[in-house]
């Protein structure tokens, strides 16, 4: 041996760094279309050399002082396992469940940074010794944050699968206040109790507990509609916690990379909510008043709505010369994203110039609708972003809107509308507006869309998928 | 144990300087960029995996075993799934279909 033990843990160390540079560049790559993948993947290198040098650091100076070889087969095994299932679902996976996936990602990322700090301390309530004051703040807040953000995407993915038991629809708990009160209260004492020096595994198991049950109730009253900002908070909680696991352990790059991403992750989640004119506060103590699927009646107090039927909207886009299509959140939630491009499709080889409006935020989530697009083997050139498109509008003749709702109402140009000062598309500009949709049902805003009571818009109520192919096959008889 | 222990003062300044550089790397992205983004940020914090093997090397009784397969489980999860899944969004960015290769000359 001719390599000493402080050698290799400093050369150990400084891959570290080197991984954690890695992150930071790759992160900095990802602002930009043209280097993203390349960002990505210098962060993917980093991480496998940190993970490397890692498993070589506890080869050669194993924390316990000597070779574990069940421990050995607990790391090959959960990779094994973990990386297997993590490569299948991430390559088999459709772009429409994209962003349930990664929300379940993150929520693995929540529990393990949660198990680090508990598995810590069972050792040391096992041994007897009792941790100092940092090793014990960071293990409470670790397990406190690790766990909400484990319940709290776990229930985020079931929502964007539209699991029966987490309904995308905001849930309201009944005495959720309560609830909380009642959780925080034993966070708190049991937080205290420990910091004080206490060593109880079962105080532990309690604020686990605890902050368990409050990743539900904080994430089963949010609506769907709302889910990207908030899997993207719960994506910086979870960097959070690492960064929390990082100080439990005494590591470097647990710290480095923790705090990255909670921070990065912050910044993120301010954006995406800005591009929905929405405060991360509002969304997170339960948003507009009215909630997602009140349904308005027809004929409501902003006039009466006019129907049209599906050979006439055939009819107005074959013998169009221009036509937007506006997709929303509803296209991709009924997954008609092969149907709004064959529509497209047939209506170009009748020579009709056809365009999409992306909203900055359609889809489930910002750039989502895209994804989604571009899988269906749309031309990037025919997707058009807001700023571009918006003139666009007078001068068609046709605004087809699939499943768009919120992102496409005029109120929101005046003051005192839950909408107001969100950017829309001009969508009421065109010379005539068809809006597919399954009901009258509200935006996830709760307020009646002025657009549909506009004269110049007929409603075609009908689901995205079914309603697409019957356009498709109307304008093929025409 | 291992050589060089953190103090916490040291493991503080860490922790802020690590903030205060997530806070600068992210600036005016665009709104096509936000899910790759947070997809990639949301591989990045597998790193855990390293905590996760640190726990399983030093587990001596069932239950810490137990914990610690399943924190390395979940962490490789993320870590793995996380990029892949962020590659496969990033594929999709590509303005235009990739311009044909000038043939190299020989030199």
């Amino acid at each position: 041996m001719t390599l000493n033990s402080t050698t290799l843990d400093q050369i150990i160390r400084l891959i570290w760094l080197g991984g954690a540079v890695a992150f930071v560049l790759g992160l900095i790559r990802m602002n930009s279309p043209a280097t993203a993948r390349n960002g990505n993947l210098l962060s993917a290198g980093g991480m496998a050399v940190a993970i490397a040098a890692t498993a070589v650091w506890l080869l050669v100076l194993p924390p316990s002082g000597s070779f574990n070889p069940l421990g050995w087969l607990v790391i090959v095994l959960g990779i094994a396992i973990g990386g297997g299932y993590g490569l299948y679902s991430a390559r088999t996976v459709k772009m429409t469940a994209m962003p349930q996936l990664v929300s379940l990602f993150n929520a693995m990322g929540g529990g393990a940074a949660a198990l680090v700090a508990i598995s810590e301390y069972v050792g040391h309530a096992s041994a007897g010794t009792v941790p100092g004051l940092q090793d014990n703040v960071a293990t409470v807040l670790d397990v406190v944050i690790g766990s909400v953000t484990f319940t709290g995407s776990l229930i985020a993915s079931g929502k964007l699968m539209g699991l029966r038991i987490t309904p995308s629809r905001p849930t309201r708990i009944p005495g959720g206040q309560l609830v909380t009160v009642l959780l925080t209260v034993i966070v708190i004492v049991g937080g205290l109790y420990i910091w004080l020096g206490n060593v109880s595994l079962p105080v532990l198991l309690a604020i686990l507990a605890a902050a368990l049950i409050f990743g539900v109730t904080m994430t089963l009253p949010i609506g769907g509609a709302d889910m990207p900002v908030v899997i993207s908070l719960l994506n910086s909680f979870t960097g959070t916690a690492v960064a929390m696991a990082g100080f439990v352990l005494n590591n470097p790059l647990l710290i480095i990379a923790g705090a990255l991403v909670g921070a990065s992750g912050a910044i993120l989640t301010k954006l995406m909510a800005d591009a929905m004119n929405r405060s991360v506060l509002n969304i997170m103590v339960g948003g507009f008043g009215g909630g997602e699927g009140s349904v308005a009646e027809a004929g409501g107090a902003g006039g009466s709505v006019r129907e049209v039927s599906m050979d006439d909207a055939a009819i107005q886009l074959a013998y169009a010369s221009e036509v937007i299509i506006v997709p929303g959140y509803g296209l991709a939630v009924a997954q008609a994203q092969h149907g709004v491009r064959e529509l497209a499709e047939i209506l170009e080889g009748k020579g009709v110039d056809v365009k999409y409006a992306i909203h900055p935020v359609a889809g489930r989530m910002p750039g989502h609708m895209n994804v989604l697009l571009a899988e269906a083997n749309v031309p990037y050139t025919q997707l058009w972003e807001m700023e571009d498109v918006n003139p666009e509008f007078q001068r068609c003749d046709v605004a087809l809107v699939v499943g768009a709702n919120d992102v496409t109402n005029p109120a929101a140009r005046r003051p005192g509308s839950p909408v107001s000062g969100m950017p829309i598309l001009d969508v009421d500009h065109a010379k005539n507006i068809i809006v597919m949709k399954r009901s009258m049902g509200r935006g996830y805003a709760g307020i009646d869309n002025e657009l549909y009571t506009n004269p110049k818009t007929g409603m075609l109520f009908a689901d995205a998928k079914a309603g697409l192919a019957e356009l498709v096959a109307a304008v093929k008889a025409l | 144990m291992n050589g060089s222990q953190l103090t916490i003062d040291l493991a503080f300044t860490i922790f802020v300087l690590a903030i205060l550089t997530g806070f600068a790397v992210i600036s005016k992205v665009p709104a096509t960029l936000h899910t790759p983004l947070m997809s990639g940020a949301n591989s990045i914090h597998g790193i855990v995996l390293v905590g996760a093997m640190i726990i399983a090397t030093s587990a001596n009784d069932p239950i810490t075993y137990l914990l610690s397969f399943v924190a390395v489980a979940f962490a490789s999860l993320n870590v793995v799934g996380g990029y892949v899944v962020t590659d496969r969004m990033l594929q999709m960015f590509k303005r235009k279909p990739a311009a044909p290769k000038a043939e190299k000359a020989e030199g």
